[in-house]
């Protein structure tokens, strides 16, 4: 799915010409490496360039909205041995920028990465991408081999001083190799199993060396930075909130697709480029940020605007920029056991109230969407979760936790309807319709 | 190259040596996953033997391979069909649809989730979010080739496309 | 130092120390699972968490760094919801049934569960079962138990240095496995029953035998190899049920290897020698003590008077007590004879009469952490010191140099710098070019004899990494000592340590084997050491805990010269076929369960032990045999009360470490023989066939370590041999025995060599190999 519609194009001012448009002459013939090849021929100091991307703003897109310049000066100075790491593991559901990213124009991501190097570094990098997205990780590969045949990897970089090499690396199946550490277990070969926080990874990162570790979308906005100077890119945006953000919209809308628009678009207007709401129907619920992210009532996200101070002030966040709409069709007890099913079947198993807490939450959810719930077992979630946030190493139990405090926080009403009735509170074939799945054929009712 | 390894083709050592290269020469481990997909792809899939001359290949205590082989979602540690199908659905692509896609295949073929047709055709599993959630209903056929817009339409073309 | 607050008491600690270590200095317990002070933090088990001020969430005090200033809360209310929050989520898979299970009464999570738990639990799902595997015939499964903790996992990785468990699968269906259809085969696997805080993992040999509290415990020592682990007997109704380690830091940690902790078996054999027994006209009889005793002196009496005491020969085990060596030589001289071993299994005495005092390790054990450099010489060293090999293992992590020179490339699981691999004619011309490369390097003459030596790269590279170093060491290991040239092998060591200004010092090959110097129980000038009293046949032996035809270096010898003595008597805790056939008298003595007495360690530390039962039978101590006997033979000087009276005169009071300790020799040739080409065998002394206890201790027969022997030689040796791999062939040494042939993975194969596992007489180290 290309873009389908943007304001203030950056990122995806490639992705116009659909799969025609990704190779290196095409990204040099929109201004692709001048970035990369300025910083090197002006001898820019790693401090100024840190400097550069600090005043843009720019928070890291992975999900957590660190600041990212801030990030790159946890880099020790001292030390030789380096890495800088791209985050390109997109598997929290909802979540599908970072794959149109490195389809259309997986050059600004390279070069964003070398950039980065420059500023930590580094003289080497992986791109960690998801195992989902074969076609993706073989593009990424060519567009390697043209970056390394053109000279801006490798040795001495266009004549310059700085050496760096980047390769990538294919993930095979696992949502909680996109947490960072867990990602850099997965690059030494071993289970994707988060690592205690400290050290950091810019201390000890991979193979034990200092490490930037940063989105996709963080890295191919750097050239656009540096391109338009970080206050231009911060003034596109708003305060703190610096530059244009890559929304994934997905369930219940017309066009569902990638829409690059400034930090804080209101997200009605948001919803109005992805083609409004499927069939005319009414909005129900959206979770802003990717499965993990609290979902908030449909009226009360059309009052948000998108960016990450309005969406945490809603109670939600921003977290990857996933937006998954819900309309009326929607039975939030099996939406939430979908959900809860996600992260028991992902959760890595390292840490008890996370490998014992999942479980126990998704049979619980199960149970009474399959008509068996108990009165006492809303309390008992409630408990549950709040015995799972914040104890574990990583914030997979915490993402675990948040749909369903937030379903029933905002959505009591059709638990407990279920438990008493045992039944939905939306009708099956209301839901069935709902997807749309049986519009294109009429041969297909059988399932 | 050495006899413990031959259950695996010189081209397939081969492509290990060309992940191996990607990693600093005393971090060999780190093309583990590469070597696992490149022997499933080779084997069809990751017998215990199979785990065993990675592992060997590589330098490392076999279970540390197995380890990583039952760790992540796409190895396949039994036999599957010729075709393995892996539709998502998760919630982005339930709302349109990958159940019911899901529902649909299920009955075309006769089996279940983690079911192998009899002529040992197809495998049919549910997938996690494959990050295509605005192409829903998606669908991974052996692991490399996604299938967006599955409708039954598609769905029917694709299956008469496996030979 | 940094001053941190713990529940209100403040302290100071080291900085970089973590919050559950600053709370154990404070005596403060934190409840945990996966902590433990040896292996690395994996944080997952979340029961340690805690409260710090100043911290939005409970930290993990296992993995949490202390800052200054910080105040920590172990008890607070924050604290004790998370604490309990973990410990429901450990509780709803776990089976609720403590009254069956093999842990019950030891098990961490019963402990904590009765402090931390609810009474009952909202969990109403199915619980997990988890499928067991079989891990071998040590080790026992239970993974319904398991709390996924990793304990077990990181101990084979980091301790035993061969990842042989992992944990599988993810979330939920975690589980923890040996590598399909492997089982847990290190030396030192044993220890994941102890780390297991559940009863996931248990002793399969003690399995269900008796409930913890039924259990009486007394302290010992381990009889076996030269480190003198510290021991818990664990016993009932007068038997032994089970060994655990006693913590002891400064020699076995918390570890015990396989062969301590099982080896136990042995004590209970069918094998036991229970009853006093007498061979007359060739039938062997069950007699009184009194009897026993008066046939047992009667012919040495008699063997004395007609052909003087040198006729007597005494050949001891390097695992007898130091009372028992003691009172054993001290009969034999005032019976008039010299000849008195221990060293059963060498075969070179020419350093005897040059020595400057007892041969040790040089060191203490706990100071080999600090060496920075190690030239381990002609060592099985994995199996010979599981414990020793350990401690390396952490020091080369730590960045220690440690190289190898020896005859076999087995897998030490160590990152070693250097691996020198040379048959074992070679070994002394090896460590001469290693000298000849130091003194290179150092701008020091060498000596004459070393002159025409040549230096090449293997040596150069070991030098170079030698002389890199600030704390060096030069341990010659089992092998070397056994050495047909040991001599000339510590000559050069003795060189080599003084070039580098390091020490240089001897693995201890048996649980007294510096107990025996201690105890004298070498020939003195005139008496012939165990070799000679062997090829010089005497008329009598006095043999104690040993069985000579398979603990000598030429076992076939050894059979050949007790069958044709007049008058055999033996001391053991067991009998064998062997025995019988050469006996006159066998006399049942304690094994170290049922006696007191003491090892003297490879380090010179002097441990004493008391009996953890009661003598099996009409077994009797040792020592207390020899006294009655001495009396009976009217040998003076044998009126001692106790154990603790003979070790005092054999030591000169109770010290701590023996005196005397001194590894130089005087005079010793450096002559480095000329090289053989023939087939030379290396055999080991299999780790479970070392002495007579572990020989009949039933579960560690069937570990792997005890499989059958079988020859390994390279690919071009099989060809020129015309031998096939996998097929049986005749191994001729001196001996001859059948072997199945596997070629050897051994990378680093200079020259045509063969291994067999299994005692053979060392002596004849060329052998001929033929199909069979
Ligand atoms: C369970 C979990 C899953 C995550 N998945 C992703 C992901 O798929 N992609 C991503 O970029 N960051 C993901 N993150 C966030 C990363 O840990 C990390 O914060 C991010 O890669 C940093 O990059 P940024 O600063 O550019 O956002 C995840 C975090 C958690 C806890
Ligand atoms: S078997 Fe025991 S030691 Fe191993 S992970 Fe399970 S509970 Fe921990
Ligand atoms: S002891 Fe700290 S997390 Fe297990």
């Amino acid at each position: 799915m290309a873009l389908i519609d943007t304001i203030n194009p950056l990122l995806t001012t490639g992705w116009s010409r659909g799969d025609a448009g990704w190779r290196l002459k095409d990204y040099e013939a929109r201004g692709g490496y001048v970035q990369l090849k300025r910083v090197l021929a002006s001898k820019m100091t790693q401090d100024e360039l840190i400097a550069e991307v600090k005043k843009s703003a720019l928070r890291g897109r992975g999900g957590a909205g660190f600041p990212t310049g801030l990030k790159w000066s946890f880099m020790p100075k001292a030390a030789t041995e380096k890495y800088v790491v791209c985050n390109s593991d997109e598997g929290e559901p909802g979540t599908f920028k970072d794959r149109d990213l490195l389809r259309f124009d997986p050059h600004s991501t390279i070069e964003g990465m070398i950039i980065a190097a420059y500023a930590v570094g580094a003289k080497l990098g992986y791109n960690y991408i998801h195992g989902e997205i074969f076609e993706i990780y073989q593009r990424f590969e060519e567009a390697l081999g043209e970056a390394r045949a053109a000279g801006y990897l490798g040795d001495r970089i266009l004549g310059s001083e700085f050496s760096f090499d980047l390769f990538a690396h294919h993930g095979w199946g696992a949502y909680i190799c996109g947490e960072e550490t867990g990602l850099l277990e997965s690059i030494e070969g071993k289970k994707g199993q988060p690592r205690y926080k400290p050290p950091f990874p810019a201390n000890f990162g991979l193979y034990g060396k200092p490490t930037t570790i940063n989105n996709t979308e963080t890295f191919a906005a750097i050239p656009f930075i540096l391109g338009m100077g970080g206050e231009a890119y911060l003034n596109l945006g708003k305060a703190n909130n610096g530059g244009t953000k890559l929304f994934s919209v997905s369930g219940h809308v017309n066009r569902p697709g990638n829409y690059e628009v400034p930090m804080g678009t209101p997200f009605a207007k948001l919803l109005e480029m992805a083609g409004g709401m499927r069939g005319g129907r009414k909005l129900k619920a959206v979770i802003p940020g990717g499965s993990s992210a609290p979902v908030l009532p449909g009226d009360v996200m059309m009052e948000c605007s998108m960016d990450y101070d309005s969406i945490a002030k809603a109670g939600s966040m921003l977290g990857s920029g996933a937006v998954i709409v819900m309309d009326e069709t929607v039975c939030m007890v099996k939406a939430l056991e979908r959900l809860s099913y996600f992260y028991f079947e992902e959760s890595c198993g390292q840490c008890t109230p996370c490998r014992e807490g999942s479980g126990w939450l998704y049979r619980v959810v199960h149970r009474i969407e399959h008509g068996q719930g108990r009165t006492e077992d809303l309390d008992l979630l409630d408990r549950v979760t709040d015995n799972m946030m914040g104890k574990t190493i990583c914030a997979l139990a915490d993402a675990a936790a948040f749909p369903v405090r937030s379903f029933i926080k905002h959505f009591r009403s059709e638990f407990e309807y279920h438990i008493e009735n045992k039944k939905c509170l939306v009708n099956p074939d209301v839901q069935r319709a709902g997807s749309g799945f049986f519009r294109a054929s009429s041969t297909a009712g059988a399932a | 190259m050495n006899s413990q390894y031959n259950m695996l083709s010189q081209e397939a050592l081969a492509k290990i040596d060309r992940e191996v290269a990607k990693y600093p020469a005393d971090q060999k481990q780190s093309a583990v996953m590469a070597a696992l997909v490149i022997a499933q792809d080779e084997k069809g899939w990751l017998s215990q033997e199979a785990i065993a001359a990675v592992a060997g290949y590589l330098g490392m205590a076999p279970i540390a391979a197995y380890e990583v082989a039952s760790f992540y979602n796409m190895y396949d540690l039994h036999p599957v069909g010729k075709y393995k199908l892996t539709v998502c659905t998760n919630l982005p692509c339930a709302l349109s649809g990958g159940v019911h896609a899901a529902d649909y295949v299920k009955e075309k073929l006769g089996i279940d989730f983690d079911e192998t047709t009899p002529d040992g055709k197809f495998t049919l599993k549910e997938g996690e979010c494959m990050g295509a959630c605005g192409d829903a209903p998606v669908m991974l056929v052996n692991n490399k080739r996604m299938c967006g817009f599955m409708f039954p339409e598609e769905i029917d073309k694709l299956l008469a496309e496996c030979k | 130092m940094i001053e941190i607050e713990i529940d209100g008491k403040a302290l100071q600690v080291a900085e970089g120390s973590t919050i559950i270590e600053a709370a154990h200095q404070l005596g403060t317990y934190i409840p945990h699972f996966c902590y433990h002070k040896k292996l690395s933090i994996a944080a997952n088990c979340r029961m340690c968490l805690v409260q710090v001020e100043k911290a939005p969430k409970p930290m993990p005090a296992c993995a949490t760094p202390v800052t200054n200033g910080m105040k920590v809360f172990t008890h607070s209310e924050q604290a004790v919801k998370a604490q309990k929050a973990v410990m429901e989520f450990l509780l709803i898979n776990h089976p609720l049934d403590c009254p069956i299970c093999d842990q019950g009464g030891e098990c961490q999570l019963q402990d904590l569960a009765v402090g931390y738990g609810e009474s009952a639990s909202k969990y109403q799902e199915e619980k997990r079962v988890v499928p067991d595997k079989d891990l071998g015939p040590l080790v026992s499964t239970d993974l319904t138990r398991c709390i996924n903790c990793t304990r077990c996992v990181r101990f084979t990785a980091e301790i035993a240095g061969f990842m042989e468990l992992g944990q599988s699968f993810r979330g939920e269906r975690a589980e923890i496995m040996p590598f399909i259809g492997k089982t847990v085969d290190t030396e030192l696997s044993g220890n994941i029953i102890d780390l297991c805080p559940v009863g996931a993992l248990t002793s399969k040999p003690f399995r269900f035998s008796a409930r913890t509290w039924e259990l009486s415990r007394r302290k010992s020592v381990s009889p076996h190899d030269g480190l003198g682990s510290n021991l818990i007997v664990q016993t009932k109704h007068d038997r032994v049920m089970r060994v655990l380690p006693l913590e002891n830091e400064d020699l076995n940690e918390c570890w015990l290897t396989d062969k301590e902790r099982f080896s136990y078996q042995g004590l209970n054999s069918a094998e036991r020698l229970t009853k006093p027994m007498v061979k007359q006209g060739g039938v062997w009889q069950e007699v009184g003590w009194n009897v026993a005793l008066d046939y047992a002196a009667h012919a040495l009496r008699d063997v004395a008077k007609t052909h003087g005491g040198a006729a007597i020969g005494g050949l001891l085990s390097p695992h007898a007590t130091l009372e028992e060596m003691y009172l054993v030589q001290k009969l034999l001289r005032g019976l008039g004879s010299e000849n008195i071993d221990f060293r059963l299994r060498h075969s070179d005495f020419s350093a005897d009469g040059k020595r400057r005092g007892t041969p040790w390790l040089g060191m203490k054990i706990a100071d080999i952490g600090g060496l920075d450099r190690v030239l381990v010489v002609g060592s099985f060293l994995r199996k010979d010191h599981p414990l020793i090999a350990q401690r390396l293992r952490q020091s080369a992590k730590r960045g220690a140099q440690i190289s190898i020179l020896h005859s076999a490339d087995d897998d030490l699981l160590i990152k070693l710098t250097v691996r020198a691999i040379a048959a074992p004619s070679q070994l002394p011309a090896r460590l001469a070019e290693v000298v000849k490369a130091v003194a290179e390097l150092k701008g020091r003459p060498v000596d004459p004899a070393l002159a025409t030596v040549g230096a090449g790269d293997t040596a150069k590279q070991i030098a170079a990494s030698l002389v890199s170093g600030s704390k060096t060491a030069i341990l010659l290991g089992n092998f070397a000592q056994q050495h047909p040239q040991a001599a000339t092998l510590t000559a050069l060591a003795q060189e080599l340590s003084g070039l580098l200004g390091g020490s240089f010092g001897f693995l201890g090959e048996a649980a007294n084997s510096v107990g025996g110097h201690a105890a004298r129980a070498v020939p003195g000038t005139t008496g012939l050491n165990a070799a000679a009293m062997l090829k010089e046949a005497r008329q009598a032996y006095v043999v104690l805990g040993a069985e000579p035809e398979l603990d000598c270096a030429d076992g076939a010898l050894a059979l050949a010269a007790l069958t044709q003595a007049a008058a055999v008597v033996v001391l053991s805790p067991f009998k064998s076929q062997a025995m019988l056939d050469y006996a006159a008298v066998l006399l049942p003595v304690s094994p170290f369960s049922e006696t007191s007495g003491s090892f003297v360690n490879t380090e010179g530390r002097v441990q004493g032990f008391h009996a953890a039962v009661k003598p099996l039978g009409e077994t009797r101590p040792a020592w207390k045999v020899l006294r009655v006997l001495a009396n009976l033979l009217e040998v003076a000087g044998f009126q001692f009360n106790s154990s603790e009276d003979v070790r005092a005169e054999a030591l000169g009071g109770q010290p701590e470490f023996v005196s005397g300790l001194d590894n130089g020799i005087d005079g010793g040739a450096l002559t480095l023989a000329a090289s053989a080409n023939g087939l030379e065998r290396v055999a080991d002394v299999p780790i479970h066939f070392a002495d007579a206890l572990v020989r009949r201790a039933p579960a560690l027969q069937q570990a792997s370590d005890s499989a059958a022997p079988a020859a390994r030689m390279n690919a071009a040796t099989l060809a020129k041999l015309g031998l096939v791999a996998g097929e049986r062939a005749r191994v001729d040494a001196g001996g001859t025995a059948k072997v199945t042939l596997r070629r050897s993975l051994m990378p680093v194969c200079p020259m045509a060599w063969c291994v067999s596992r299994q005692p053979m007489p060392i002596r004849s180290r060329w052998v001929r190999c033929s199909p069979f």
